[in-house]
């Protein structure tokens, strides 16, 4: 039988300041650099704009695509390779100019400059409709924290649904993070890894509570501090965080190889995310619900000596 | 626990006899997504505002109209915002024309200034909401009626929000083209010229009262140069093309090669066109398409048969086109692109090749680690993840819902959840064997304790596919429709489905002291 983590006996909570500093390490620096590229790179899906997508039919480089741009006054746009060298995507910012007129002279352009290509995919969105779209994705992903947020507090208690939602904030920003550093972009399907993770990331969380509201269920040891008995509940469910978080990985990672340009970037957050979740479950939210617990537990203790002198 | 062993058995057959009836032929029963057979796909905004001002200009000429003909004079009629503002030439005739005023139906009257005689009529914000949401509703259907009459297999022509309006026109050749004839607002009006002036003149400032420049593009067909010819028109619309019966393309006689429009009027029209031309004999009757005039032929005598022809050097497309938008008729408000999506064919192509190989490569992974992991169980949780996928599929065809890239990206991951219910199942029975437990109780109590925590885990991932959907435009939503059915079905799976086949395989035996988990 092959088994991990049987007798896993780590001090989890012990260690919960190292992973606090880590924690507010990695949000830090992911917002430190969104900050220091002046906001989160957008989309055309977000910021508006005109996307054109082209494929020739024998390797080029950037510099190609960029002189035969120039040459119609497209030289601002923005050329990023797409999957192999023979794929582009070139990005405009909307001018007015009709788009079958723009992708037209595209086109005709670098078909003169470069050769034969073939124009697979052509978007443009308005600045109406990014910006509409930007604000109801920030408000998708509060609802989704609201929502998991009052079903945590719901199912468990409210220091639990705060402090597993402290975890997906922290889960959100780090991944948004990576994104930033490596340079990818906001788009929908990004948005939409973003709110699985809240939907998913939650999941070990929950795994780690049902197991540690089991435990106080029965006999609590004399003596077991709150940190004993929060230790016991993940050694005990170590194993299935893991094997749960790996299965997901696992097709993720298929997704990320396999599954094309078109959602490389929703397969990488999604990747960052499962890690990101499964670690916050485990040295976020746990840990917040512990210190918590501690802080009453000393109020009382401090009430009482009040009270009985 | 073995309790209706054989209700359970045929449950699990009858969804998957459903699925499988459902499914079949999968090529007829999963409708693919824009982004995966390649397509246009449309968001336009309707200028419902428009529509509303149409309105008052229309209330403001009859208002003029009625106020005139009981002989009260005035001096100015005018639309300022949401409302009309009347200023009468003599406060004496006050009551009268407040009498009139009031039967203006959706309107509010407001005396502004009753010894200047002057007052308004305001459209209320109800009757405004009304207009505009009238506005919307009418441009889904005209603009369902010209893709039906252009031809486009399985369109969705649908309201988004306030004022918008989604298009998805799968596998279209001609883009462009059928960009034209969404948009196009089509509004045919009929207008006097006015002769008493040259537009040389007009132009230079002597534009009489009540008259407006309309321009006529003509376009040399050898150099393709564009000429735009003047034209003074009166304002007032004397006939528009919502009183027509009848468009049909036919060839022009004067140019070969060239196409026209015939139109034929319905009853009203044929009475209205009848009175015009009867009236106006000697002038010229300017044909004008959206704000620009098309022709202006001299009338001759009264036609009475409500039959008149629009040229203007059409191609047999265009002239096609023309027809079919007069025939749906006009929108009832200009319409924006505001945003626009056209995959190709290719691409599509590659997407579903890639998506394939994601979910094919995805079980191969899952499958195989579970196998590995949980032997004989894991071979369980593998054949229950199989008729997950089954049941996804299914209900995706039975609702007609949209296999998208980022679907076929939600189906993937639902491979990778599926299986969690199962290790949490398995994780305990596990647990609960090292405890000493025996298989049986063992395998009981790992269901039932893990069933919450898997209930759980399935919510939280079903809130967010909810609130994912309701967000979610075309591509995403598809993403969230598949992760929400796979979650979903995985319910009925990893935790009913599993079980069932341990009870078959295991719990019936009499001895059972070893279990391959």
């Amino acid at each position: 039988m092959l088994q991990i983590f049987t007798h896993a006996n780590y001090d989890f909570v012990g260690k919960r300041r190292i992973a606090y500093a880590i924690s507010i390490g990695f949000t830090l620096l992911g917002l430190a650099h969104i900050a220091y590229k002046g906001g989160l790179a957008a989309g055309i899906d977000f910021s508006g704009g005109t996307l054109i997508q082209v494929r020739f039919a024998q390797p080029v480089k950037v510099d190609q695509i960029r002189a035969a741009l120039d040459g119609i006054k497209l030289g601002s746009a923005i050329i990023q390779r797409f999957g192999d060298p023979k794929e582009y995507l070139i990005r405009t910012q909307l001018s007015g100019e009709p788009l079958e007129q723009l992708t037209r002279r595209t086109e005709e352009a670098l078909t003169t400059a470069i050769g034969k290509l073939e124009v697979r995919r052509v978007e443009s969105v308005g600045p109406q409709v990014g910006r509409d779209l930007q604000i109801q994705a920030l408000y998708a992903v509060l609802a989704g924290m609201a929502g998991i947020l009052i079903y945590v507090a719901f199912r468990f208690d409210f220091k639990g649904g705060v402090a597993a939602v402290i975890a997906l904030i922290h889960d959100v920003i780090v991944t948004l993070g990576a994104i930033s550093l490596t340079n990818r972009e906001m788009s929908l399907p990004v948005l939409a890894a973003l709110l699985t993770i809240v939907g998913y990331s939650i999941n070990d969380t929950i795994v780690v509570f049902d197991r540690i509201r089991e435990n106080r269920g029965r006999v609590l040891r004399k003596g077991q501090t709150i940190a004993e008995v929060f230790n016991t509940a993940m050694n005990q469910t170590l194993s299935r965080t893991m094997l749960t978080s790996l299965t997901v990985f696992l097709t993720v990672l298929v997704l990320y190889i396999f599954g094309g340009e078109v959602l490389r970037d929703f397969a990488f957050a999604l990747l960052v995310g499962v890690i990101t979740g499964t670690y916050s479950s485990v040295f976020v939210a746990v840990p917040i619900v512990v210190d918590w617990e501690n802080w009453l537990a000393r109020r009382e203790r401090a009430k009482k000596a009040v009270a009985k002198v | 626990m073995r309790r209706y062993l054989w209700a359970r058995v045929g449950l699990v057959a009858v969804v998957a006899a459903a699925s499988l009836w459902y499914l079949y032929p999968p090529a007829k029963t999963i409708n693919l997504g824009l982004d995966l057979r390649g397509g246009v796909h449309l968001v336009l905004g309707v200028e419902a505002e428009k529509a509303v001002e149409s309105q008052l200009d229309r209330a403001a000429a009859d208002l003029k109209g009625t106020l005139e003909q009981k002989g009260i004079a005035v001096t100015r009629v005018a639309r300022q915002d949401h409302q009309i503002t009347v200023q009468l030439a003599s406060p004496q005739t006050w009551g009268e024309a407040v009498t009139a005023a009031r039967d203006f139906r959706g309107y509010d009257f407001r005396a502004l200034d009753q010894a200047a005689g002057r007052f308004a009529l305001a459209l209320s914000d109800r009757e405004v909401r009304r207009i505009a949401d009238l506005a919307v509703r009418q441009g889904v259907e005209t603009i369902r009626n010209r893709i039906d009459q252009f031809g486009v297999a399985e369109p969705t022509i649908t309201r988004q929000g306030e004022d918008r309006i989604l298009v998805q026109l799968p596998g279209i050749q001609d883009p462009e083209r059928a960009k034209a004839l969404i948009g196009k607002t089509a509004l045919l009006e009929f207008k006097l010229v006015d002769d008493r002036v040259t537009p040389e003149e007009a132009l230079a400032g002597k534009l009489p009262e009540g008259d407006e420049i309309l321009y006529q593009r003509r376009v040399d067909r050898e150099t393709k140069a564009e000429t735009k010819v003047p034209y003074v028109v009166q304002k007032k619309t004397l006939l528009t093309g919502a009183e027509l019966n009848r468009a049909e393309v036919t060839s022009d006689p004067n140019s070969p090669g060239n196409w026209q429009v015939a139109i034929e009027f319905n009853t009203v029209g044929t009475r209205i066109f009848g009175e015009v031309t009867e009236q106006n004999v000697g002038r010229r009757l300017a044909i004008i398409l959206d704000g620009s005039l098309y022709s202006a032929p001299r009338i001759n005598e009264r036609i009475p048969g409500g039959r008149a022809v629009i040229t203007g050097q059409f191609t047999v497309d265009e002239a096609r086109d023309l027809a079919i938008v007069l025939r749906a008729g006009a929108l009832p408000a200009p319409v924006r692109i505001l945003e626009e999506r056209t995959v190709g064919p290719s691409l599509g192509a590659d997407s579903i090749r890639q998506g394939v190989l994601s979910v094919v490569a995805s079980a191969a992974a899952v499958v195989l680690f579970m196998i590995v992991y949980y032997r004989v169980s894991g071979l369980i949780a593998d054949i229950a993840l199989v008729l997950n996928v089954l049941i996804l599929l299914a209900a995706m065809a039975a609702f007609h819902a949209t296999l998208t890239l980022p679907g076929i990206a939600g189906i993937v991951l639902t491979i990778g959840m599926a299986v969690d219910a199962n290790i949490l199942i398995f994780e305990r029975i596990r647990e609960e064997l090292r405890l000493g437990k025996t298989v049986r109780s063992s395998v009981d109590t790992g269901f039932a304790r893990a069933l919450r925590t898997v209930i759980d885990t399935h919510v939280t991932v079903l809130v967010t596919a909810t609130i994912l959907y309701q967000f979610g435009t075309g591509a995403v939503r598809g993403f969230a429709v598949s992760l929400a059915i796979g979650v979903a079905a995985s319910l009925f799976t990893a935790v009913f489905f599993t079980r069932l086949l341990f009870d078959l395989l295991y719990m019936g035996r009499h001895r059972l002291e070893r279990i391959s988990i």
